[in-house]
């Protein structure tokens, strides 16, 4: 049996995040409600509106089996607003799963004027890469984006800008990027998911 | 390492994550407030809805900044606000305020009626309305990153925006079965730039995302823009022109989420009260469309 993917398809970027895994040889389903939970090997939380995405799974009861999964083991991976749905401290306002022990701020660099592309290096995704791909730099797009202000024992910090400010993080079977590794070529970071759950 | 803003990608990126979702029309700070807690993905902070321009006639404009920032400073979803078409010193004076996203509009009274906006020169990205692929196409040539049909703004009849979705998607399957000699003479008929027909051909869908806008009132109405193929809905004044606007702007959420899912929009459908009341497209005189507005 090969693995199955879900992506949360509640509102944002999750089509790209299917591409890719697809891309990958994995299967990728759609997640709108607890019924495509079942048998999941990993779940996306994609890029979008971190309100809305988080009122949609309130309202389609699927807060507390996602917590639970998540609990058990099973790979979560957030980008952008699924890092801020995954944090177990976003400041001002209620966590949606608390799961990550991360504080998370939302729209850290400012508003859509401040949105950015810069290169990263993430030595981490070496465990992932064929040999020309190693050291090479990550292409990340900041949309919006949030950042982690902070985090908790047993978190890897996966990649930060040049100030300092942590962008990506690794918590057990927890993934966290403040970019969007679905809108650009580079699939590394989506086979590192992958490996994960290996 | 080097850090670049306002690129094509952040641009193009921020629709992206837009997808999916409702965007609505808001006057106030408190409807923005209504706006976001019903679950839309954005706003787009006006003066007047489309129904109240309608009715009230005269030139309309950009609006104040003032209550432009007081809508910012209410919601933390994007915040979009209209310029004119072609009135590039509205788009300066909005990109100033730090709005998230443009639309440069046919809702609003033309400044220009040849040219548009070179979009191109702005670091704030750019949605604008179409009514076929031809007009999509030249408006993405300008730089617009971000496409919406224009269906007829403020009449709550959604006959437009289908009209408008179907021209567009229809066209492009024509265009995904021609023969590669044949789209020059596409390109010339469609008035659109060579380059983007190819690509289109090619990917069979637009470059970038298209939302369905102008007439939406229901659930349904949004549920069907999204089956038809577009990637999301913006609703102007069928939320706030209906009864109960809290219940009717969650229950488009919701639809839009579960836009294949005939039996959860008959339940967010349930008891919705009043729609706005809506215009017959027969009873309203060419001259006072807006949708033709645009070149």
């Amino acid at each position: 049996m090969g693995k199955k993917y879900g992506v949360l398809a509640l509102q944002g970027a999750f089509i790209e995040h299917v591409q890719v895994l697809r891309s990958l040889g994995v299967e990728s389903v759609e997640v709108r409600l607890p019924k495509h939970l079942r048998g999941l090997d990993g779940l996306v939380i994609p890029g979008g509106e971190s309100t809305t995405i988080g009122k949609l799974a309130v309202a389609y009861k699927l807060v507390e089996p996602i917590r639970r999964m998540a609990e058990e083991g099973l790979p979560v991976w957030g980008t952008c607003a699924g890092m801020i749905l995954l944090a177990k401290d976003i400041g001002q306002g209620r966590p949606l799963l608390g799961l990550m022990d991360i504080v998370a701020k939302r729209n850290a660099f400012g508003r859509q004027v401040d949105s950015f592309e810069t290169d990263l290096l993430v030595p981490e995704l070496d465990e992932v890469s064929i040999a020309e791909e190693r050291g090479y730099p990550f292409h990340a797009v900041f949309i919006r984006a949030p950042s982690i202000e902070r985090v908790g024992n047993g978190v890897l910090e996966i990649a930060c800008l040049p100030d300092g400010t942590i962008v990506a993080a690794r918590q057990d079977n927890l993934l966290a990027t403040a970019f969007h590794p679905e809108l650009g070529g580079d699939t590394r970071f989506h086979r590192y998911f992958l490996h994960m759950a290996r | 390492m080097e850090v670049e803003k306002g690129t094509w990608k952040v641009k193009a990126g921020l629709a992206q994550m837009l997808k999916g979702g409702v965007i609505m029309d808001v006057v106030t700070p408190e409807h923005a407030k209504i706006a976001e807690d019903g679950g839309a993905c954005a706003v787009m902070a006006l003066e007047r809805v489309p129904a109240d321009i309608r009715a009230q006639g005269g030139v309309a404009r950009m609006s104040d900044p003032e209550l432009i920032l007081r809508i910012m400073d209410a919601v933390t979803i994007p915040v979009m606000a209209k310029c004119r078409i072609g009135h590039f010193v509205e788009a300066q004076v909005l990109e100033s305020l730090g709005v998230d996203y443009l639309d440069e509009s046919e809702v609003l009274t033309p400044a220009d009626e040849e040219h548009h906006i070179n979009k191109h020169l702005f670091k704030v990205p750019f949605v604008c309305g179409c009514r076929n692929l031809g007009e999509a196409l030249r408006r993405i040539g300008e730089g617009a990153a971000m496409i919406r049909t224009k269906g007829e703004a403020g009449t709550g009849n959604v006959v437009e925006a289908v009209r408008h979705a179907r021209a567009v998607q229809g066209a492009i399957r024509r265009l995904q079965n021609m023969a590669s000699e044949e789209l020059m003479a596409a390109a010339k008929e469609m008035g659109a730039p060579y380059d983007l027909v190819v690509q289109v051909a090619q990917a069979g869908k637009l470059p970038v995302v298209n939302f369905a806008a102008g007439g939406l009132a229901t659930p349904a109405d949004a549920a069907m823009m999204m089956q038809l193929g577009m990637d999301g809905v913006f609703v102007g004044s069928g939320i706030f022109k209906a009864a109960d606007q809290p219940r009717r702007a969650a229950a488009i959420v919701k639809a839009v989420t579960h836009y294949n899912d005939p039996q959860i929009i008959a339940e967010v459908s349930k008891g919705l009260g009043e729609a706005m009341h809506g215009l017959e497209m027969a009873a309203i005189p060419e001259a006072e469309r807006l949708a033709v507005r645009g070149w």
